[in-house]
């Protein structure tokens, strides 16, 4: 647990530094992982505590980004503290709605019905002009993060981006952390673990999965917010069942349920992705081989290497 | 009479063409072990299902405390003091036996949207978890993960889950099964300690430890309640002899033995 603590201090340490040692380019392509990296977090609480096997997740990540493309003035900047707050909300009224109708299922069909949802989602904003159709949105300028007249930071500078997606970054995975050790918590991992008995305990188990649900809805919406922030563009894309897909990919990658593995996954995938794109332009089946290897030989994930490890050193039976 | 808590009245259930239970109309009482007997197949699963309502009833209605709950769902039915255990043990394998048993009792927490909040600062919970495992004789194999308890043990978990609820009516489907001679000795002295403040339902095989503690004692046959009496007029009943326990009386030898 210790070790854990000194871990997550040096990795911390080492991302607050980042952007005084590397270019303006990887401050923005480490400050897009920290963005998928909440978002894969938000999955986290779905798939790895709630046991709720989401393919539709990109929708929710999805809403939150054209949330931002769609309140920002055409001729002014949008004010930041608003248009977050109302992104998340967005995204988490999306994923209630949703949720009452999806978290009735279960196993394989909660699969597909997610899926069929986020592809809903894909079609109103691929195939109707409300959102720009395929297109898109542009967005001419950066919201401002003023707060009365006071600005506290500029998010046309890579660096303060930066900041304020690792602040974001670590505000939600403490939150995470907190929820999972809450009662509350607690009891989704209980459904995860035994849903049936959960029930006959007592537990509302279709609300705490709905709960669950729009949380992780919002969270996710936060993530998609940042994204659009950070490019200054939303498209249909966002909202793709590949994108859905990628996040689970980073997740299991990582590890579920351990929410270190969220964040290691997301980081794991895009150096991965970065890799192979160097080397092939077929770096998809490189990627694929590589978390086929993964699954098999480390289905716990990347963050299960270090116990591994030291599991391995000890010499004590593994599990 | 009048202290009855939990009562059916032409309770059924059909599956298909099979009538798993049928017009069965049993009453459950604070402070009396009430005992199911029966073949295998005899509905007597079947109608703690119902109870529990993890099965829906196709006709009929319960009643508990006077009220009609034929329609509640099993988390309602369980809030409201009717806690069950499991033939085939249904614990939580990912968790210690102190955290299943602390979650058991959180179902009783008002609070638990303090998402704010470490869940092992609710002591009253926690008290509560600890004492179920005590009642079991598990209290020393609190921290050991689930799926590391023998056999038996998970069995007195499985008792310790429903008891932690700290439930009016304890439905119990053979708890004894699987356990060892002493465990289950000790299982039945617990349940002797229960049933004063209790309405137990009990589904044993083990005709000793029935007729060591049950007050009453039903026994069905293919869905439907042959006969109901305290254990000396089960025992008596050559209704029962002839239907269940064969001609030679395999209840006979038990009360040898």
């Amino acid at each position: 647990m210790r070790r854990r603590t000194v871990a997550l201090g040096v990795a911390l340490g080492l991302l607050a530094l980042f952007p005084l040692a590397g270019s303006d380019f990887y401050t923005e392509l480490v400050s897009k992982v920290m963005i998928l990296a909440i978002f894969a977090l938000s999955l986290d609480l779905l798939v790895g505590y709630t046991g709720l096997v989401s393919f539709g997740h990109a929708a929710f990540y999805g809403i939150g980004a054209y949330a931002l493309g769609l309140l920002a003035p055409k001729y002014d900047p949008a004010n930041l503290w608003l248009t977050l707050a109302a992104a998340v909300a967005c995204a988490g009224l999306a994923a209630l709605i949703v949720g009452v109708f999806v978290v009735r299922a279960r196993g394989i069909y909660f699969i597909m019905v997610t899926l069929a949802f986020a592809q809903m989602f894909y079609f109103v904003f691929h195939d109707t002009k409300f959102g720009g159709g395929s297109d898109g949105i542009s967005m001419n300028f950066k919201p401002v993060a003023a707060i009365g007249s006071f600005i506290p930071f500029n998010l046309s500078d890579a660096n303060h981006v930066y900041y304020f997606v690792f602040a974001a970054l670590v505000t939600v995975f403490l939150f995470l952390r907190t929820l999972s050790r809450s009662s509350f918590g607690r009891a989704l991992q209980g459904i995860r673990s035994n849903e049936e008995r959960m029930r006959s305990l007592g537990f509302p188990v279709y609300r705490y999965k709905l709960a669950s649900f729009t949380l992780a809805g919002a969270l996710a919406g936060l993530a998609g917010y940042l994204s659009a922030m950070q490019f200054g563009f939303v498209n249909p894309e966002l909202l793709s069942w590949h994108q859905s897909g990628n996040v689970l990919l980073m997740l299991i990658l990582g590890g579920l349920g351990s929410l270190y593995g969220a964040v290691v996954g997301a980081f794991a995938f895009v150096a991965l992705e970065e890799l192979f794109s160097s080397v092939t332009t077929h770096w998809q089946l490189l990627l694929g081989a590589t978390i086929i290897l993964l699954v098999i030989f480390l289905p716990g994930g990347l963050a299960s290497v270090a116990s591994r490890f030291r599991r391995l050193l000890i010499g004590a039976p593994s599990e | 009479m009048s202290d009855a808590i939990l009562t059916t009245h032409g309770l059924s259930r059909s599956f298909g063409g099979l009538m798993a239970a049928s017009s069965v109309s049993i009453e459950l009482h604070r402070g009396k072990l009430h005992a199911l007997l029966g073949p295998n197949g005899a509905g007597k699963s079947t109608l703690i299902n119902l109870l529990s309502g993890e099965l829906r009833a196709s006709a009929g209605e319960i009643r508990y405390k006077g009220d009609d709950i034929t329609g509640l769902s099993p988390d309602r039915r369980s809030r409201i003091g009717i806690g069950r255990s499991y033939q085939k043990t249904n614990i939580f394998p990912a968790f210690t036996a102190f955290e299943n048993c602390r979650l058991a009792a959180q179902s009783r927490e008002p609070r638990t949207l303090r998402v704010f909040e470490d869940a092992l600062r609710f002591e009253g919970v926690c008290t509560a978890a600890r004492r179920a495992l005590e009642a079991v004789g598990l209290d020393n194999r609190s921290d050991s993960i689930a799926p590391a308890l023998s056999h038996g043990e998970q069995r007195q978990l499985e008792i310790a889950l429903a008891l932690a609820t700290a439930p009016d009516v304890l439905l119990l489907d053979e708890p004894l099964a699987g356990m060892g001679a002493e465990e289950a000795m000790r299982m039945v002295e617990l349940l002797r300690g229960l049933a004063p403040r209790h309405a137990i339902l009990l589904v044993e095989h083990d005709m000793d430890a029935v007729f060591a503690v049950a007050n009453v004692i039903t026994v069905m046959v293919n869905g439907q309640v042959l006969e109901s009496g305290e254990p000396a007029q089960i025992r008596a009943s050559p209704m029962v002899r002839a239907a269940y326990l064969g001609e030679d009386g395999a209840l006979a030898g038990y009360e040898q033995s």
